[in-house]
């Protein structure tokens, strides 16, 4: 298979994710405003403008390095629940990657998959719960599910081998955010059972979850970033 | 929202800096963010740190002393701090005796926290242990919440353990009494009013001047339900009830009683809360031993107040009488 998400691309998810948070800042912290404490916003555009910056100072030579490397800033700039959950879903990210300069699409869903996992140990989070986990789970599904329905496909003999996978790789993205999306969605009536939002109890239920907000822009920047390979 | 800051981004690091200046006896360091005492670490001593969200002054930067904390993180305002401060301040303060981390049950603070202790272990030898706080019974303690949050025990549990680590105990011995703090408090939560975290330059819920908000935490998160404004009398049922019925009190050789304000209320009417608790107290048949009444945990400018009480035993009552010099606490020295 073709090889499909390179570092370069998986560099220009990243400028991506950070570009949709400053974006969207505002919203973060309203939508935590109602349910937790206010920061989500700040927090994560604090994080993603520093990973923008050490990405820009470094020139990483593969995919584990560059996702450890936004793994690791997180971690130490974001502070709060966010930080140790987006940092461990790259540093897991990293790991199931490997040091290759790209991945094909199975690789990059096995990453995400090997990130997911790393955010429900680090987390306990279960589907339901209103966390990031109920927007970035069900996006991992679609992407792996959209994948191995096209796989006998692109592995046919045909005219044209690079187009047929990175058409692929652009569907599947595409509906793995429209997943994240109907999940982000779908914690509105969802009563908080993690993190912050659970002391409020039923007072939760009605209010769009940041985490599954902010989950959902990730999945969001992979589409628009990867399709432009 | 007025506030006597100059630029939002950087609250939190000139306000230690107006620490290092105020209190020469701390070491801080800006760069990671950590309040140490000027002699950490102390040779043969148990360090003991903490640390969390900024915006809770005195807590816990202000705990940092004699008797008390040997190193505090600050984190951005209602933020954990990240995992790099804490294993910083774990290597600071170790003199070869080991370290208690103090955590507050919330998520990002034990995420932090694990990470830090994780590091520590495979970056140090350093030996360290984790207490975590969980007193406040406006939350309920079941598989459907993140656990009840750390809120006014923490600061008698520093006190406490701060002492225990003074006398020389081992860090299994300060655990031991940093856990039986834990287990032996709980504490409720009022808001009249919400607060503002500076980034975000506005209230973080409104409440109107007509209601308050019972069951609050530390950072300005809505609580579990509003009720009509009372009198005093009737707020300090509403946080006693709840408080007296999760645990018995009145069987105990004593209590703490510590009414804290959460920022913005003032020191008269903590008094008269006070007295209010003191009443109710007195009538449950509830001895109080030694009582702590002042800003310690506070939630910014947010008014209110919360109650804590701590059942304590004699070797618990010397440990709180026990010298401390600290910037917020400080007897006996």
């Amino acid at each position: 298979m073709t090889a499909l998400v390179d570092v370069e691309a998986l560099d220009r998810w990243i400028r991506e994710f950070a570009g949709q948070v400053a974006a969207h800042k505002e919203l973060l912290t309203q939508l935590d405003a109602a349910i937790g404490d206010a920061d989500h916003g700040a927090n994560m555009d604090r994080g993603m403008t520093a990973v923008v910056a050490a990405l820009d100072g470094s020139w990483p030579a593969n995919a584990a390095l560059l996702l450890k490397q936004v793994g690791m800033t997180l971690v130490s700039t974001v502070g709060g629940a966010s930080g140790p959950l987006y940092g461990t879903f790259f540093l897991r990210m990293a790991t199931a990657s490997g040091e290759v300069t790209a991945l094909d699409g199975q690789a990059f869903a096995k990453a995400l998959r090997a990130g997911l996992e790393g955010v429900v140990s680090r987390g306990k989070a279960e589907a339901g719960d209103k966390t990031m986990y109920d927007a970035l789970a069900p996006a991992v599904e679609a992407l792996e599910g959209t994948l191995s329905a096209a796989a006998p496909l692109t592995e046919a003999p045909t005219e044209a081998p690079t187009e047929a996978p990175t058409e692929a790789l652009t569907e599947a993205l595409r509906s793995a955010t429209r997943a994240a999306e109907d999940g982000r969605d779908a914690t509105i009536a969802m009563l908080a059972r993690k993190g912050r939002a659970s002391y409020l109890g039923e007072r939760s239920v009605g209010h769009q979850d940041p985490g599954a907000t902010s989950a959902a822009l990730l999945v969001a920047a992979a589409a628009t970033a990867l399709a432009q390979s | 929202m007025k506030k006597l800051i100059n630029d939002p981004a950087d609250v939190v690091s000139e306000a230690l800096q107006g620490i290092a200046a105020a209190h020469p006896e701390l070491r801080v360091d800006h760069q990671h963010k950590i309040i140490y005492r000027g002699d950490a670490p102390a040779p043969g001593k148990v360090g003991l740190i903490s640390g969390g969200g900024s915006g809770h002054e005195p807590l816990h930067g202000g705990f940092v002393g004699v008797g008390m904390l040997d190193a505090a993180c600050a984190g951005e305002v209602f933020t954990s701090p990240v995992p790099d401060q804490m294993l910083e301040a774990t290597k600071g303060v170790d003199s070869g005796a080991g370290v208690l981390h103090i955590v507050k049950n919330y998520t990002g603070d034990v995420m932090n926290f694990d990470m830090a202790a994780e590091l520590a272990a495979a970056e140090t030898g350093v030996e360290v242990v984790s207490v975590v706080t969980d007193d406040d019974v406006a939350v309920k303690d079941s598989l459907y919440t993140a656990g009840r949050r750390g809120v006014g025990v923490t600061v008698l549990l520093e006190k406490i353990a701060g002492a225990a680590a003074e006398q020389g105990r081992s860090l299994v011995e300060v655990a031991d009494v940093a856990r039986r703090v834990n287990a032996n408090g709980r504490s409720m939560g009022i808001a009249l009013t919400s607060c503002a975290v500076p980034a975000a330059g506005k209230p973080t819920f409104e409440l109107p001047e007509t209601e308050m908000e019972i069951g609050i935490g530390i950072h300005g998160e809505p609580g579990r339900h509003r009720v009509p404004l009372a009198p005093a009398r009737d707020v300090a049922e509403y946080l006693l009830d709840p408080i007296l019925h999760d645990l018995d009190f009145a069987s105990a050789t004593g209590v703490i009683a510590f009414v804290n304000g959460m920022g913005g209320t003032p020191l008269i009417e903590l008094y008269l809360m006070y007295h209010e608790v003191a009443t109710i107290l007195d009538k449950a048949g509830v001895r109080v031993a030694r009582s702590l009444v002042g800003p310690y945990i506070t939630s910014l400018e947010m008014a209110g107040c919360s109650v804590t009480l701590l059942r304590v035993d004699d070797e618990l009552l010397r440990l709180w009488d026990a010298p401390v010099r600290t910037p917020a606490l400080r007897w006996g020295l």
